[in-house]
């Protein structure tokens, strides 16, 4: 069990924070919102992809350079995106990669690793459907076996940087089982819809796949043969997911620690009002229970622990729900000032209310934990 | 003195000497049972800790010249993880782990060699004495007064709430030596013989129909100065230490050789016993039953991570040592919770049924329930300590901190 970051892994935090507060300080994150851009440059996910973000789940034989405990790895890198509310399609890449890795050819491993590796494609993961269809082995979307390639038709929803994906990884339900598809954005069938940005660091787009024609090659893994690969990329989502979650949730409250600490009230800080320290002790322990969760949950990954799925729900369930509540009271004691456009609570708040419905609300990852459990 | 043994060869050897040594755990903890059978475990517990003292094993990071082994903790760490799914006395872990520390620290030589070796050998258990009638949180505001004659003391007033005095057979009590000193600087830590005359135990009866705590009547119990631990006046300072190794048992990482159970009474498996409860009351479809399980299964995943988190941070000195509050802050919310959970899920037959049936214990434990926030520091106290010592947030405004003592307005006590 890891728990104390090793000097590697300091030096990794510490060169991610000053990468993000550089190129993605949250005035530029702001900006670029306001001007309807896109929330980063295709510069910025390469420069991203050359400190190593993709590579760190890539073993050293297909060019990466995978470390000894990989998904730790990210989870720093994670952590800190969360503390920056920073863009970049981190976690969708890392989710296509990890399939490819665990169930491609080696064909589709030559032909994309080394690409998405780089960061000069960007490739995600469209696996959620409407409304709340998160669990990824019952896809909706269905592929038609039709000549010698399949016809994929359906609908994905809430797909993270579909807008700028130049590749689908697509779920989808073949007579013989789940399966996954790598699907070209610009195949003929293919079309986007844009969401409104609700999170003001990332981009969202519902996907709609309308008989789009693919060949056998584009198949990722044996049609009804991937079910423990989903799971694991399913695993490894949230726990990116939480891990960020976990670091932003982190980050704003010691920022409000230290408003309450500055901020007076009838002449006493209004820190040292116990009505504040009962409620700020009790985030206390469940950040502190969140961040835990998010290093146990990467080291079960890591070690291919037998109970990491009951641990994955568990966090996505407590990071979900805590996460929101603790950004939430920190939104109440900062007052008036932290429900304007101008302070920077909204933007946390934004993310943490995103992060508690992807991949499964804490609700879903409830009822799935009492089925892992036999009830 | 030879190389010492590894931790691994420690831990194979202990492994060798359980397999054929200790007997298989019961399941059932101290809190479960009535009193007659407490005193048959306590008494077995006694000779179970003799037969690991006499194997070489007892008090494994306790100096050899007190009948300890002078090992590490990676070595007490072995020992606890060969001797899992074993019965071990467990009950000593008060002793091992909370009074044995705070005298190892502040103790005289001929109070640490008079008693220690017995302690780690099973002939003395010990308990503290803390907590007041008029008062546990506020616990430097205590009133119990030793008051000095020549070379003793003069004992009188009440302790309450100590867990098993009936069957331990010393204390360390924290008494007034000066009531004109501000509150903390007129306190002293005396050790005792819990049957000294003029000493008497109570067993107290709780709402469950269960006595493991104890109140004491103190009338002119007569002390003698050499049971002062650490200097007079200065028992504030002891009973930091002693309360700082208590959050310390809490938390894992005290020298109590047995593991601790911070879950108290109910560390079997939870989650299989609100499962089996739901499908008894027949609510496995229930979807609000559901989201209750699963809650419950997040609190039991969350505890280790959580609490591992904290020791590493501790250990690393990242986190100041009263962050042993939020362990002890988890397990009060954590198992309060479990018990609500299980009531809501139990339903009416949990509040109509008697202890025997496996739905009816559940009423029985919610209205025990309250212990769990309460006992060994409310979680309001450790909220307190985590916002105003973990966090640095200030201190709350406190009139008595620097008044002699026999100003201070207690309870309906007004002076002046």
């Amino acid at each position: 069990m890891e728990i104390e970051l090793s000097g590697e892994q300091r030096f990794l935090q510490e060169t991610v924070r000053k990468f993000l507060e550089q190129e993605s300080p949250l005035s530029a994150v702001r900006e670029r919102a306001a001007k309807g851009e896109a929330p980063f440059e295709p510069g910025f996910w390469r420069q991203a992809a050359e400190l190593g973000w993709t590579a760190m789940l890539i073993p050293e034989e297909y060019g990466g350079a995978a470390g000894e405990h990989p998904v730790l790895d990210l989870v720093i890198v994670a952590e800190e995106i969360g503390r920056a509310i920073a863009p970049g399609p981190f976690l969708p890449a890392a989710v296509v990669i990890d399939a490819l890795l665990r169930s491609g050819s080696a064909e589709q491993q030559q032909e994309h690793l080394p690409a998405l590796a780089d960061g000069s494609v960007i490739a995600t993961w469209a696996m959620g459907e409407a409304p709340d269809g998160w669990e990824p082995a019952e896809p909706a979307t269905q592929a038609r076996p039709d000549g010698d390639g399949y016809l994929l038709s359906g609908e994905k929803a809430a797909v993270e940087a579909a807008e700028v994906a130049d590749l689908f990884l697509v779920t989808a339900t073949t007579p013989d089982g789940v399966a996954q598809f790598l699907v070209p954005a610009g195949a003929e069938g293919v079309s986007v819809r844009p969401l409104p940005q609700y999170d003001l660091g990332r981009l969202f787009g519902d996907v709609t796949l309308t008989d789009v024609r693919v060949p056998a090659s584009a198949l990722v893994g044996e049609p009804g043969g991937i079910g423990a690969v989903l799971e694991h990329q399913y695993q490894l989502a949230i726990t990116l997911l939480c891990a960020e979650t976990a670091g932003l949730t982190e980050k704003i409250f010691d920022t409000t620690i230290d408003y309450m600490r500055n901020r007076y009230a009838f002449g006493r800080p209004i820190g040292s009002y116990q009505a504040l320290k009962h409620r700020i002790s009790d985030h206390k322990l469940w950040l502190e229970a969140a961040l835990g969760l998010s290093t146990a949950l990467a080291n079960a990954l890591d070690s291919e622990d037998e109970h990491v799925a009951r641990l994955a729900s568990a966090t996505k369930a407590h990071v979900g729900e805590q996460s929101l509540k603790i950004v939430s009271d920190c939104s109440q004691f900062t007052g008036g000032i932290a429900q304007t456009w101008e302070h920077d609570m909204h933007l946390y708040l934004r993310r943490a209310t995103v992060n508690r419905s992807l991949y499964g609300s804490p609700e879903q990852h409830k009822e799935r934990l009492c089925r892992l459990a036999g009830l | 003195m030879s190389e010492q043994e590894s931790p691994e060869a420690f831990g194979a050897r202990a492994r060798a000497w359980a397999a054929s040594n200790l007997p298989r755990a019961e399941g059932r903890g101290i809190m479960e049972v009535d009193d007659e059978e407490e005193l048959r475990i306590v008494a077995s517990a006694r000779e179970l800790q003799k037969l690991i003292f006499d194997a070489g094993f007892a008090g494994i990071r306790y100096p050899t010249e007190y009948g300890g082994q002078g090992l590490t903790r990676e070595h007490q760490l072995a020992w606890r993880e060969a001797t899992a799914g074993y019965q071990l006395p467990d009950v000593f872990n008060v002793t091992h782990g909370i009074l044995a520390p705070t005298l190892l620290q502040f103790g005289t030589e001929d109070q640490k060699s008079a008693h220690l070796p017995k302690i780690l050998s099973g002939q003395e258990l010990w308990v503290q004495f803390l907590s007041e009638p008029s008062g546990g949180s506020d616990l430097a505001g205590l009133l119990t007064r030793a008051d000095r004659d020549g070379d003793t003391f003069r004992l009188n007033g009440s302790k309450i709430w100590s867990t098993g005095a009936h069957f331990s057979d010393y204390c360390m009590v924290l008494v007034r030596t000066n009531m004109e000193a501000p509150k903390h600087r007129g306190l002293s830590m005396f050790m005792m013989p819990i049957r000294s005359p003029g000493v008497t135990v109570t067993p107290i009866k709780l709402v469950t129909g269960g006595s493991h705590f104890c109140q004491e009547f103190f009338d002119d119990v007569i002390l003698p100065a050499s049971y002062l631990i650490g200097a007079e006046n200065e028992g504030w300072r002891v009973a930091s230490g002693l309360l700082f190794h208590e959050r310390n048992m809490v938390g894992g990482n005290s020298l109590n050789d047995h593991v601790y159970a911070s879950g108290g009474e109910d560390d079997g498996d939870v989650v299989g016993e609100l499962i089996a409860i739901t499908k008894a009351v027949g609510r496995s479809q229930d979807a609000l039953a559901r989201q209750l399980v699963g809650e419950a299964i997040v609190l039991e995943a969350l505890a280790d991570p959580t609490i591992n988190r904290i020791n590493a941070q501790l250990r690393a000195g990242r986190m100041p040592p009263p962050a042993a509050s939020i362990v002890r802050l988890l397990s009060g919310l954590k198992g309060f919770r479990l018990a609500e959970i299980a009531l809501q899920i139990g339903g009416t037959r949990a509040v109509m049924e008697g202890r025997d049936d496996p739905v009816g214990v559940l009423g029985q434990r919610w209205l025990g329930a309250r212990t769990g926030t309460i006992a060994g520091g409310s979680v309001e106290m450790q909220r307190n300590g985590i916002s105003e010592h973990v966090i640095g947030l200030p201190r709350e405004a406190t009139p008595d901190r620097d008044v002699p003592f026999s100003q201070v307005l207690a309870n309906r006590r007004q002076r002046g």
